[in-house]
């Protein structure tokens, strides 16, 4: 891995941004370089909001997704207006309530239910963040699974360690059962070739 | 550096913890996107440290109050963005007449007016420098990453307590917003400076007089016991009003002398592959972050170019620039508006060299790839 441009995009107030900025310290304490920005309406709740992360080996000077490798798309709404700017052999984890998947046959497309196994898995429509946030770190491994582990309890409130860390497992197990992933979480691709995506 | 000194923080973070370190002891303002996280901040770490925060009625009672505080012996300061930073003018012209050390944070966002509240911009340039009216010195520095942000924030202060003025951090919403990684320093790896306390017994003690081999007057704090006034008004060596022409004429001076005549000692610039340089890109702030990866881009193309980067906007890095003009063959200012820094730089350099701009006002931040083809167009 030299880079790794990763853009996290849902609806203001689904806790993106702090998706965002848990994987970006838990690259940092790997000893990665990192940039996080967001993107957001004035409004407090609802409307576009993303988060990204560049995670890189090198020193990184533009701090915006240029190529973007991984679009995660919680919404419909974010789904259409961030995947023209997902490259191509790029992965898009997208939400099943999504319901118009996108027309590229360039891509991988992961459709996980997120916000369902938020709701009525583990009864807590908030955790839908680190549920994406398991399922995104399962599919790419931008990080060891117990460094982000360790990143998520640095960041939550006293009290919720327990069902977050259950969220983010949830999401693992979400990512790991589609195919092209294997039961490590290692990504394997087996639909087109995409060692450009993988070495890059 | 020890690893628990290593974080992952935003600009906005960052220079509330440099203002911390650099002594700061007294917030007021009134929230505003982009700067909101530095009252948050400030409102949740001063009062442990037995600082003060206010939350003012608004931005002109902010300043007012930033002022008043200074006046007691506190390091303060108070941030906003655009639309706040206009409402302050005032009271900055206030605190570079009466001398009073106090450092404004400005997180630049899309203007005029209220215009794109959550979008980055830098068209407060010469709001910062002009702003307030009448001729005064002022220091304006805008850093490009989160580091610097924490050194500029102690640098900010320590300038405004050494030349008794206002100082103005110019950021932008990229930088304000943005987290990376930052090594704190240990405390004694810092350099503070204290304003000139007066040596004199209280009843001896003239405000504004400044004594031999000293660059301002030394200040006492209210409630030490020195009784003076302050006013906006010319003053004399006592603080009091006076319409002596001679005395406004030597005053008004003074106050603009003690920044420009040393420059030397205000100015920070960086430079970045300029030694075999043909085209010079000038860049700050978030901007030249952009630049940075297009000379990078640039470079694998094996053309010539580089960037010089002023840290201190205002004053402007005059010498360097003018050097620079005579080196290169072409300059371009690149910016989030469209051409106020340019203005400085053509002033300073078109005898010598082409100034080109090349300047954005969509609420984004410039790209490499545009900054790359305007070098090819250029």
């Amino acid at each position: 891995m030299v880079q790794r441009e990763l853009r996290l995009s849902g609806s203001g107030g689904q806790g993106l941004i702090l998706a965002g900025i848990i994987l970006a310290e838990a690259a940092l304490s790997d000893g990665k370089h990192v940039v996080q920005s967001q993107s957001y309406g004035p409004e407090a709740r609802g409307g576009a909001s993303k988060a990204e992360v560049i995670i890189s080996e090198k020193e990184i000077n533009y701090p915006k997704v240029r190529n973007c490798d991984v679009l995660l798309a919680l919404t419909q709404v974010a789904c259409d207006k961030y995947i023209d700017s997902l490259k191509k052999g790029g992965s898009l984890i997208i939400d099943s309530s999504v319901r118009n998947k996108p027309n590229r046959e360039d891509i991988y497309i992961y459709t996980i239910p997120i916000l369902e196994t938020a709701e009525n898995v583990l009864n807590r429509p908030m955790v839908a963040n680190m549920i994406a946030l398991g399922s995104l770190n399962g599919l790419i491994k931008v990080v060891d699974k117990v460094e982000l582990e360790k990143a998520v309890l640095n960041r939550v409130p006293k009290g919720t360690e327990t069902i977050n860390k259950a969220a983010l497992e949830e999401g693992f197990k979400l990512i790991t059962r589609y195919e092209g992933v294997d039961n490590e979480g290692q990504y394997r691709p087996n639909k087109i070739n995409t060692t450009e995506f993988c070495q890059a | 550096m020890k690893r628990g000194n290593i974080k992952l923080m935003q600009g906005n973070e960052a220079c509330v913890e440099g203002a911390i370190a650099a002594g700061m002891r007294f917030y007021s303002g009134y929230p505003i996107t982009p700067s909101t996280e530095i009252a948050e901040i400030s409102a949740a770490k001063l009062p442990r440290i037995g600082g003060k925060f206010i939350q003012m009625e608004d931005e002109i009672a902010s300043i007012g109050a930033v002022i008043g505080a200074s006046l007691t012996g506190l390091k303060s300061m108070t941030a906003t963005s655009g639309p706040g930073f206009s409402l302050k003018q005032e009271n900055i012209g206030y605190a570079a007449m009466a001398e009073v050390p106090c450092v404004i944070v400005d997180v630049q966002r899309g203007g005029p007016s209220t215009g794109l509240p959550t979008s980055p911009a830098q068209g407060d340039v010469m709001q910062a420098r002009w702003g307030t009216h009448g001729d005064h010195p002022i220091i304006a520095l805008s850093p490009y990453s989160v580091k610097e942000t924490y050194e500029i924030t102690i640098e900010a202060f320590n300038l405004s307590e050494r030349y008794r003025t206002p100082v103005i951090i110019l950021m932008d919403e990229v930088i304000a917003h943005m987290r990376e990684k930052i090594e704190i320093p240990d405390e004694n790896e810092i350099e503070i400076v204290d304003r000139l306390k007066p040596k004199d017994k209280a009843e001896d003690y003239n405000p504004y007089e400044i004594n031999d081999g000293d660059l301002v007057p030394a200040m006492a704090s209210f409630g030490e016991g020195y009784r003076y006034h302050v006013t906006g008004l010319v003053h004399d060596i006592n603080g009091f009003p006076t319409n002596d022409s001679k005395i406004a004429e030597s005053l008004i001076n003074r106050l603009t002398k003690k920044v420009e005549e040393n420059t030397q000692d205000i100015v920070k610039y960086d430079e970045y592959f300029l030694e075999d340089a043909e085209i010079a890109l000038i860049a700050y702030g978030g901007t030249a972050r952009s630049v940075k990866s297009a000379v990078d881009m640039a470079r694998k193309e094996n053309i010539k170019v580089g960037m010089f980067r002023p840290i201190t906007i205002w004053p402007s890095p005059e010498k360097q620039i003018l050097e620079l003009a005579k080196t290169v063959k072409k300059i371009i200012v690149v910016e989030m508006n469209l051409g106020q820094y340019y203005l400085e730089v053509d002033r300073i350099a078109k005898k010598s060299t082409d100034v080109y701009k090349y300047g954005r006002v969509n609420g984004e931040l410039i790209t490499p790839d545009e900054i790359l083809s305007y070098i090819k167009e250029v």
